[in-house]
């Protein structure tokens, strides 16, 4: 090998190294001194979230919802998802007292293939509301689920499944309440209900009792033997649709025994006998 | 010959052989008639009679409501039944005023015995064009008096009859062009003379020679041209039909207004012409009862408000087990799922599909071939409008144009995928529109 090649060698890497030092340098002070200085807390906040970027809370996931509460636009209770919230409460130093009860989706219709009358078979787009838009669906009962699971494929937690009866079912462990579900549906069935209280009216249908009793089998028809029945004036019947308050529902199963279409559905809590002799 | 047509669209079969050549039958008066107080686009009209009143065939019992408005003629002489919500076509109950026919059909007396032409004024015509209620009668039932009342510094040059006919199946307004040809060149020459427009075209799908014949006969000596046309899809849309006719270019999201052309259907221009004639105002239309679903295609003239239900049994009823009802033609008809539903002013017939020509596709994802963009008239991306709408991408669709979309049908038609582009789009559009209504 000549020397001159060898040269050229040697000073390719000494330039290399040298542009590689002062670089380097240059980026470490640079790194420091023009720094965005954020709030460490955002960082932790963000670790203790779900990290399912659902969406659930309003703001765009879950780093953007950690920005707020660390700048104390909402309260630390804002993720609808997390069950406990005192880990984020003790980053931002405070203390919560009574986390808030937990809530789960809750489809209110129980006209599926089997109960609901339909009026034509929709051959089209497997979308609820182009459904809805084509002549106001396929089902008789213009408040009931129209099945084409718009709610099951915007549910980030894979939590509400279509069973073969062609009705959304809600998987309780896995929903988390963020809420997605309820504005997925374009007949806004599904509410956010109690976790622990499981009666409900499975039924939106204000039509009068003959109407519903044509387009489905297990529709409300406001015939008020609930609300007679009901020991803590938990039902109410406006507009020919019964409705829980699940704050005074003590779940004693009258309802769900006497209900004649067995709209009301739940599971009967085993105090009950307890309850009925108070 | 070199034909005039537009840029792309496509070529769906014409079906048309069944029912072209049978003249126009006259069906039965029928026992009852429902007339929605919504037939057209705009305000609904607002019903001048009371339950239980008797009125007479031709009668007005609807006032029109503001300007985008028309009134409403008893078709058959009776008494008024109800005046409650209806099924409609649009698969919502709406209401409408229910006659029950005495069967004597008497002309009310209120109306005149026809109109001479040339004592009228532009003003007259444009208020007997909207006390004759007439709206587009090719389907969109848009008013057709608000044509004639252009925007300041516009002037109408041309007035322009759609006779292509490019739905399949359809041939109403072909075996009208044949039969009513001197109706339909009068109606012209009053809209020409309303619009003060110096020259009327008739644009005409070569498909429908004795048409062209009959009508390039009864023009002689008239400022009125024939335009012999190609045959192709969507060849009757507005835009389209004033591309081919005067090779001008309506912008996107403007009226035709805007290239100096007012465009009406020669179902409207016979309507007009009729009632010049001998003072009938629209109380009937002709429709054509066709598909492979039916017994007995025809072309018949009905009474407005008659039942789909009378007018299919009149045909013989159905052929086998019916798979699919639809209002007007195969492209843009909205299916209907109930045989209770009345004709409308802007229903241009019955198409019965069997069971077997229905089937549920099961469609795939867009495969980029891009015949979509080749067939649209409009010059828009379907395969692009189509995924946007599919996966909720609102904002995008609608910078692509969504909104332009007059949904003809032709990538639906043609694409390879089986993608239902136009049920996609239509749920985009309405999304957009909602949220537009929503913050103003």
């Amino acid at each position: 090998m000549e020397a001159g090649s060898l040269n050229v060698i040697i000073n390719a890497i000494g330039l290399l190294a040298f542009l590689g030092i002062t670089f380097g340098i240059g980026l470490a002070v640079a790194s420091r001194k023009l720094a965005v200085k954020s709030d460490p807390r955002i960082d932790e906040i963000e670790e203790l979230l779900p990290g399912a970027n659902c969406g659930g809370c309003g703001y765009p996931g879950c780093r953007g919802l950690a920005e707020a509460i660390v700048s104390g636009k909402v309260p630390v209770t804002a993720c609808p998802v997390t069950k406990d919230h005192s880990p984020i409460a003790k980053v931002m130093g405070i203390e919560v007292t009574s986390s808030e009860e937990r809530k789960i989706a809750r489809v209110r219709c129980a006209g599926g293939n089997k109960e609901a009358v339909k009026r034509f078979i929709y051959l089209g787009v497997e979308d609820c509301s182009a459904a809805q838009n084509l002549a106001g669906g396929p089902k008789a009962c213009a408040f009931g689920c129209l099945g084409l699971g718009n709610c099951a494929k915007v549910c980030p937690f894979g939590a509400i499944t279509m069973s073969d009866n062609g009705l959304p079912v809600v998987d309780e462990e896995k929903c988390t309440g963020c809420g997605l579900c309820t504005k997925a549906c374009p007949r806004g069935l599904i509410t956010l209900w109690p976790a622990g209280k499981s009666v409900t009216v499975l039924c939106m249908n204000q039509n009068k009792g003959a109407e519903v009793r044509k387009v489905c089998k297990v529709g409300c028809i406001g015939c008020r033997l609930c609300e007679k029945q009901c020991p803590t004036g938990a039902i109410t019947v406006e507009n020919n649709l019964a409705r829980i308050n699940p704050e005074l529902c003590i779940e004693c199963g009258r309802c769900v025994e006497k209900c004649p279409m067995k709209t009301i559905k739940g599971e009967i809590k085993q105090e009950r006998e307890v309850i009925l002799k108070k | 010959m070199h034909l005039r047509t537009f840029r792309k669209g496509i070529h769906p079969p014409g079906n048309k052989e069944k029912t072209s050549s049978l003249p126009v039958e006259i069906l039965p008066l029928p026992k009852q008639v429902v007339l929605p107080l919504s037939q057209h686009i705009g305000a609904p009209s607002e019903p001048l009679v009371s339950v239980g009143e008797q009125v007479m065939t031709g009668q007005k019992i609807a006032e029109a409501k503001g300007m985008v408005s028309v009134p409403l003629h008893a078709s058959i002489s009776g008494k008024v039944v109800a005046i409650e919500p209806r099924p409609h076509a649009s698969g919502k109950l709406v209401p409408a005023i229910v006659i029950e026919s005495d069967g004597t059909d008497q002309i009310s007396p209120e109306l005149a015995s026809g109109y001479n032409l040339e004592q009228l004024s532009a003003d007259q015509i444009k208020d007997l064009i909207r006390q004759a209620g007439l709206v587009g009668m090719g389907g969109a039932a848009f008013p057709t008096h608000v044509k004639y009342f252009p925007p300041k510094g516009k002037q109408i040059e041309y007035v322009i009859l759609n006779g292509a006919e490019c739905e399949p199946y359809l041939t109403c307004d072909h075996r009208l062009m044949v039969e009513r040809t001197d109706e339909i060149i009068l109606g012209l020459l009053a809209f020409m003379k309303a619009a003060n427009a110096e020259k009327g075209m008739i644009g005409v799908e070569v498909n429908k020679p004795d048409a062209i014949s009959a009508l390039t006969k009864a023009v002689e000596g008239l400022p009125i041209e024939i335009i012999p046309l190609q045959v192709k899809y969507p060849q009757g849309e507005e835009k389209m039909l004033i591309y081919a006719a005067t090779r001008r270019v309506v912008p996107a999201g403007a009226l035709p207004i805007e290239a100096g052309v007012v465009v009406n259907n020669v179902a409207t221009a016979a309507a007009l012409g009729g009632y010049l004639k001998n003072g009938r105002p629209l109380y009937s239309r002709v429709i054509t009862v066709t598909g492979n679903g039916i017994k007995h295609p025809k072309n018949v003239e009905v009474r407005l408000g008659t039942l789909v239900e009378d007018v299919i049994n009149y045909s013989g009823g159905f052929d086998g087990t019916p798979g699919r009802i639809i209002l007007g033609g195969p492209m843009t008809g909205p299916a209907q799922y109930r045989l209770d539903i009345p004709i409308m002013k802007g229903t241009s017939g019955i198409l019965v599909q069997t069971r077997a020509e229905v089937e549920k596709l099961e469609y795939a994802p867009c495969v980029r071939c891009g015949k979509c963009v080749d067939a649209c008239p409009y010059n828009l991306l379907p395969n692009y409008l189509g995924t946007f709408a599919e996966f909720d991408k609102l904002a995008e669709a609608e910078k692509y144009g969504i909104l332009d979309c007059r949904e003809c049908g032709s990538c639906t038609y043609i694409c390879p995928s089986r993608r239902p582009l136009i049920q996609l789009i239509k749920n985009a559009k309405s999304k957009i529109t909602a949220s537009k209504k929503k913050t103003g």
